[in-house]
């Protein structure tokens, strides 16, 4: 579902912004409009929509437009021409208190330099939005005591904000935007004057919020790792223009054009693609309840004239491996009649759904046969196997000059 | 090659004076009521106390805001001032500047603010607050005589014209000094602009503010012998007086109780500005 939709949305810096509009409109750049009317192009025709509940980063360099952009959401910036709609409702309309309504409620900000109000506690701090909106006194300290919590700070709420450390304060800016329990955070570059440990900490931090709280994220980045570590999708903005939106996966495979792919060199495309994207369900499934003894097995295997299957239950979860060595090794102790499950490989390692590659390459290295991948529920998805995984390196490698799929052997 | 061309300002204004008031006295008269009520009341409740009374009260604002050194400092130097036989001058002296500062923060605080979020008030102010602080008292002692005739109350009104700009300088450059990034961060999470004002702008800038009623307190100190001039008493009248007289003594004797006074409001009113 939809939650925010960007329309035809731009930003001119500057005394007439109708005038700068028409030339852009006559196909003038940025540059030859700064030129002739001394005004800046902040954003110029951003078109693109935010799901419900996912994290979605904007990413781009510095004056690239990308906290203009985030700014014109709440309106903190007025957009001059275009449309914000948030569940349809359109922002860039609202009168002065329904904006003031829709920000004290729907919509809170995380900034980069914290912007924690230095004449107040910690817990006053986290209640500010909830001040603004005149909660009574008990509650407002009763959620931003729970938001304090949430972002690990209980203990510290009667301390000010110079006497943590950043990114402590961090949490404190955290706290206070989850306090108002809003359904959509905007994070301005919110990780980005934190040392690299501290940043890694609070990516986990917040993946692990948002794991239970499922908010619209808008986060702005100019940290491509932070990007594809947190984004479910990215933007890639670039002279105030949006040049690309997708998955991680399909930016990184794919870039629209150089500027995307210079942002991608160096990045290692193994800590990028999970083991969703390169998941076939190639191989042979044997449903145990149908399939119960070993010899049943063991004719399966050779009528199908295979060395080994996925032994799955009537859900489709997975319970184990069974290969034709092994069954004939069971089948010559004598029992026949066994369930298969007592004559399983040992040690089979499997993956989930979102493990990276780098994070499946033991596995996919070790194993003799390919890995199963499970979901969250331990429901079989498939196999990566060896030459999945070697096919999908070369192939990033190019990064997208080749856009062929190779299909599994 | 000017002498057949002087443009008449003179007269002008002249006329422009004698016009206000033959025409507005009684208005510039209905001005000085509250002037009048606040330095009468303040006056008579300050000499009415018990001198003892106000050493105590003093002593222990200086110790609050401070500390034991001020708070001793404070109780040797009025009972020093009360030696010296000023102490009646002191208490109307006291209550003429601290008059003048009420005046000055009410006026200059909201002046200042709106200075502060508005630079084309700015603008339009500061040539105005430049003229204030720089016209030579003189110049304006006479219409003000004209208009609001001599006395205390004259006297505390040219008092507040030279000591209201720095009250508004700083209260405008504190609110201007406070971080752009939390004016946004309030906005952002849905603050009024009254909101704004409250509990992000005047709170950050109250330490600047302070130094602002601060210097405001120390120029209404310097201007209490010019006030004298026009007939205001305290402390600046023993000066006056021994001027006229050439009586040394009792000019310097005046003058010390006017330095006294001053370390005392100002050491105060720092730590004021600090404890906020």
């Amino acid at each position: 579902m939809k939650k925010i939709v960007i329309e035809k949305l731009y930003k001119i810096f500057g005394d007439s912004p109708e005038k700068a509009l028409e030339l852009l409109g006559q196909g003038e750049d940025k540059e030859s409009i700064l030129e002739k009317t001394g005004m800046t192009v902040g954003v110029q025709d951003a078109n693109f929509s935010v799901n419900n509940g996912e994290i979605f980063v904007v990413m781009g360099l510095s004056g690239s437009g990308k906290s203009t952009l985030v700014r014109m959401l709440n309106r903190l910036i007025e957009p001059s021409s275009g449309r914000v709609l948030v569940d349809g409702k359109d922002i860039t309309g609202m009168q002065r208190d329904e904006l003031v309504q829709f920000r004290l409620h729907n919509m809170s900000m995380v900034f980069q330099s914290f912007a924690l109000m230095p004449h107040l506690t910690v817990l006053e701090n986290a209640a500010f939005g909830l001040d603004l909106a005149g909660t009574d006194k008990v509650k407002q300290n009763k959620r931003a005591m729970e938001a304090l919590e949430q972002v690990g700070l209980s203990g510290w709420e009667d301390s000010y904000p110079k006497q943590l450390s950043g990114g402590m304060q961090q949490r404190v800016g955290l706290a206070r935007g989850l306090a108002v329990d809003p359904d959509i955070l905007l994070m301005d570059e919110a990780f980005s004057a934190l040392d690299p440990l501290i940043r890694t900490e609070m990516q986990d931090e917040l993946l692990k919020l948002q794991k239970r709280d499922r908010r619209t994220i808008i986060f702005i980045s100019h940290d491509l790792d932070e990007a594809l570590r947190i984004g479910d999708r990215i933007a890639i903005m670039e002279g105030g223009r949006v040049v690309q939106v997708g998955t991680p996966e399909e930016i990184l495979q794919n870039p629209a054009d150089d500027y995307g792919k210079a942002f991608f060199r160096g990045v290692d495309p193994t800590s990028v693609i999970s083991a969703s994207d390169i998941v076939r369900d190639t191989q042979l499934t044997i449903i145990k309840s149908r399939v119960g003894s070993l010899r049943a097995a063991h004719e399966l295997l050779s009528s199908r004239d295979r060395d080994f299957a996925y032994v799955l239950d009537s859900e489709k979860r997975f319970l184990g491996m069974i290969s034709a060595e092994k069954i004939r090794n069971c089948l010559e102790a004598g029992a026949s009649d066994n369930p298969i499950d007592q004559c399983f490989i040992d040690d089979i390692s499997t993956a989930r759904m979102d493990d990276s590659m780098q994070d499946i390459l033991p596995e996919v290295a070790s194993s003799a046969w390919p890995v199963p991948v499970l979901d969250d529920q331990d429901i079989y998805k498939g196999v990566v196997s060896k030459n999945r995984f070697l096919r999908t390196l070369h192939r990033t490698e190019q990064s997208g000059a080749e856009n062929r799929v190779t299909e599994e052997l | 090659m000017f002498e057949d061309k002087v443009i008449p300002l003179d007269s002008w204004v002249s006329q422009c004076v004698d016009w206000l008031v033959e025409n507005y006295r009684d208005f510039f008269q209905s001005l000085k009521w509250p002037v009048d009520q606040t330095l009468n009341g303040l006056d008579a409740g300050l000499n009415w106390l018990h001198p003892l009374a106000i050493i105590a009260i003093i002593s222990f604002a200086a110790y609050r805001f401070s500390g034991k050194g001020l708070a001793f400092f404070s109780a040797v130097t009025l009972v020093l001032i009360g030696l010296l036989g000023l102490w009646e001058d002191t208490m109307t002296t006291l209550a003429m500047v601290l008059s003048s500062v009420v005046f000055c923060a009410m006026v200059g605080i909201p002046l200042g603010i709106w200075a502060g979020r508005s630079d084309r008030f700015e603008a339009a102010l500061r040539p105005m607050l430049d003229a204030m602080q720089t016209t030579p008292a003189f110049v304006y002692l006479v219409p003000i005589v004209m208009l609001f005739s001599v006395g205390n109350v004259a006297g505390v009104l040219a008092t507040i014209v030279f000591a209201l700009p720095p009250v508004i300088r700083l209260t405008s450059l504190g609110i201007r000094q406070v971080h752009p990034e939390l004016v946004e961060a309030a906005q952002a999470f849905g603050a009024t602009r009254w909101q704004v004002l409250c509990r992000v702008q005047i709170p950050l800038a109250m330490p600047t503010i302070m130094a602002g009623l601060n210097q405001t307190i120390m120029m209404a100190l310097s201007m209490v012998v010019i006030a004298a001039l026009i007939g205001a008493g305290g402390l600046g009248s023993p000066v006056i007086l021994g001027l006229n007289t050439l009586d040394i003594g009792q000019a310097v004797t005046g003058g010390l109780g006017i330095v006294l006074i001053a370390i005392i409001l100002d050491r105060i009113t720092q730590g004021m500005a600090r404890k906020k």
